[in-house]
């Protein structure tokens, strides 16, 4: 489904450059939920910027449905870490926008706008603009945005980070839910490795940047997973203190 | 267009002055006080208006207040201000909704096409810098003595101040919410009609705004070189009779009008402030 092939990724800022991603493989199959965690700022974002078709790489080659990417993928519903939402629409409108671009007709779009919004918890919320809202309802409505919109593919941007906790286990569920309703692929960026072991198939550890692979992980917790209950699992422990690990040795180098 | 300053500038400052004026409103009107002293003010300086003129100086350069008042008055009950008036209002209002329409356009236009822009860059930076004004026989030549050149001259400095409002607005979209809407499929005139125009209209407006101002310079301005109707001419015409009283007097409806179409923008303004708001 997506495929990177040794990929690398570096930015020109004035006289220096910096490096971002270093010859990074991937293969993620279709339907697959993959988590990528590493430390913040490691190059992480670019990966999914790259996916999407925003950034082309510096080297090596980014395959969707083999076909290399170089426009902007259409077929992948992104949610970045900064909220994309139009600052003069509604919440309701700008959930709906997608629908909207694609022509479907107002009541429909309304009426499924209003559901995911539910979803998300924002019900009550749906005439108010993105100003009046706090930094995680506005994540929750770009979350139903992207649920709305349903495309084939799911790039996530540490999307729960702004959640509290109970809100967080509600939106993995959600998510979970959704993403196999609706056979879609998942590429998760996060630096919560609980919430990658427990939502992902796959997990795959970043070093400090450049951003390489220095560990992937199959998580072979079955499915549908209990997003409350799978952490106190021994499977899921066992899972968890292995990533932990090599994790660790990425934050311990890090000067303090 | 004339470097990243110049283009802030105009919104800029036109949005300073917005919370500015409005201030400036409520107080004058919520303090009877200060209205009662500013009208004071005002006959106080038509007394030593009349007391100066033969005295101190010579009538018939600076005229009196009783003498621009019987002129005023005159131009009323036999009606002639009223068709200047009306060709200077006209010139003005065609003049602001032409050039804000060809501004508007032209800025969308060449804010989306970036090679376009970059290829008639230096020529609009030389165009902007020329004085407008200058423009005028060139427009009497093309559209006559009439009001039509008078509205040519009202457009053209009208267009300037919107287009480069509206290419700064354009240019200022936030690339991230593009790349959004592109991710969504929305096709290229839907980034335009969706998220491009709705998020520059605040510039649009800020453009508007501080361009009515010149609707009127333009139109008076082109009355007082070439044509036999308008304040402008009326100007031109008193003072080639050396009549103080009326240039006074025309100068005294030509403010009067300014004062008028300022509180026209205000209106407008406040009617959209809900909107300020939510564009913010």
């Amino acid at each position: 489904m997506i495929e990177l092939r040794h990929v690398s990724k570096s930015f020109h800022k004035r006289d220096s450059v910096v490096e971002a991603v270093r010859d990074i493989n991937l293969m993620v199959a279709p339907r697959e939920i993959v988590a990528v965690i590493g430390p913040s700022g490691c190059g992480k974002s670019t990966l999914l910027n790259m996916i999407a078709g925003l950034y082309a790489p510096t080297r090596g080659a980014v395959v969707y449905k083999g076909a290399r990417v170089s426009d902007v993928n259409t077929d992948v519903g992104y949610m970045t870490q900064k909220d994309n939402l139009l600052p003069w629409r509604s919440v309701r409108d700008n959930v709906a926008f997608p629908l909207e671009l694609a022509g479907v007709p107002k009541p429909e779009r309304a009426e499924r706008a209003s559901r995911v919004i539910a979803h998300v918890g924002l019900q009550g919320f749906e005439e108010r603009f993105p100003s009046e809202l706090s930094g995680g309802m506005r994540k929750r409505a770009c979350l139903a945005r992207m649920l709305l919109y349903g495309a084939e593919t799911a790039l996530l941007d540490e999307p729960f980070a702004a959640l509290d906790a109970q809100l967080k286990l509600a939106m993995h569920d959600l998510m979970l839910r959704l993403a196999r309703e609706n056979k879609q692929t998942v590429v998760l960026v996060t630096h919560d490795l609980m919430e990658a072991v427990t939502l992902a198939d796959r997990v795959l550890v970043c070093t400090r940047r450049p951003a390489t692979v220095a560990l992937e992980q199959r998580i072979d917790l079955a499915r549908p997973r209990d997003v409350l209950n799978i952490r106190f699992s021994a499977a899921f422990k066992e899972l968890y203190d292995a990533l932990w690990e090599r994790l660790r040795v990425e934050y311990h180098e890090e000067p303090v | 267009m004339t470097g990243p300053d110049a283009r802030r500038d105009h919104p800029a400052a036109a949005v300073d002055d917005a919370p500015a004026d409005h201030k400036a409103a409520r107080k004058a009107a919520g303090s009877g006080g200060m209205l009662a002293c500013q009208i004071l003010l005002g006959l106080a300086i038509l007394l030593i208006w009349q007391g100066a003129s033969g005295r101190l100086v010579d009538n018939f350069f600076i005229s009196n207040p009783i003498d621009v008042f019987r002129r005023l008055a005159g131009w009323i009950v036999d009606g002639s201000i009223f068709a200047h008036l009306w060709a200077t209002v006209y010139a003005t209002g065609m003049g602001f909704i032409i050039g804000s329409v060809l501004g508007a356009a032209l800025g969308v236009w060449l804010g989306v096409a970036r090679n376009a822009a970059r290829l008639v860059n230096p020529y609009l930076n030389a165009l902007n810098a020329l004085p407008k004004v200058a423009l005028a026989p060139l427009f009497v030549l093309w559209f006559g003595l009439g009001i039509e050149s008078k509205v040519a001259l009202a457009a053209v400095l009208v267009l300037f101040l919107v287009f480069l409002n509206t290419f700064a607005g354009v240019r200022e979209v936030d690339q991230d919410l593009i790349d959004a809407a592109r991710l969504m499929r929305a096709t290229r005139a839907q980034v335009i009609a969706k998220v491009i125009l709705p998020s520059a209209l605040s510039w649009v407006f800020a453009g508007l705004k501080i361009s009515v101002p010149y609707a009127l310079i333009g139109a008076v301005l082109g009355e007082m070189i070439a044509a036999n109707r308008g304040l402008g001419y009326l100007v031109q015409f008193s003072g080639s009779q050396f009549d103080a009283a009326g240039v006074f007097a025309v100068l005294f409806v030509i403010a009067l009008l300014a004062v008028g179409l300022n509180f026209l923008v205000e209106i407008v303004q406040h009617r959209m402030e809900r909107w300020r708001i939510v564009s913010r």
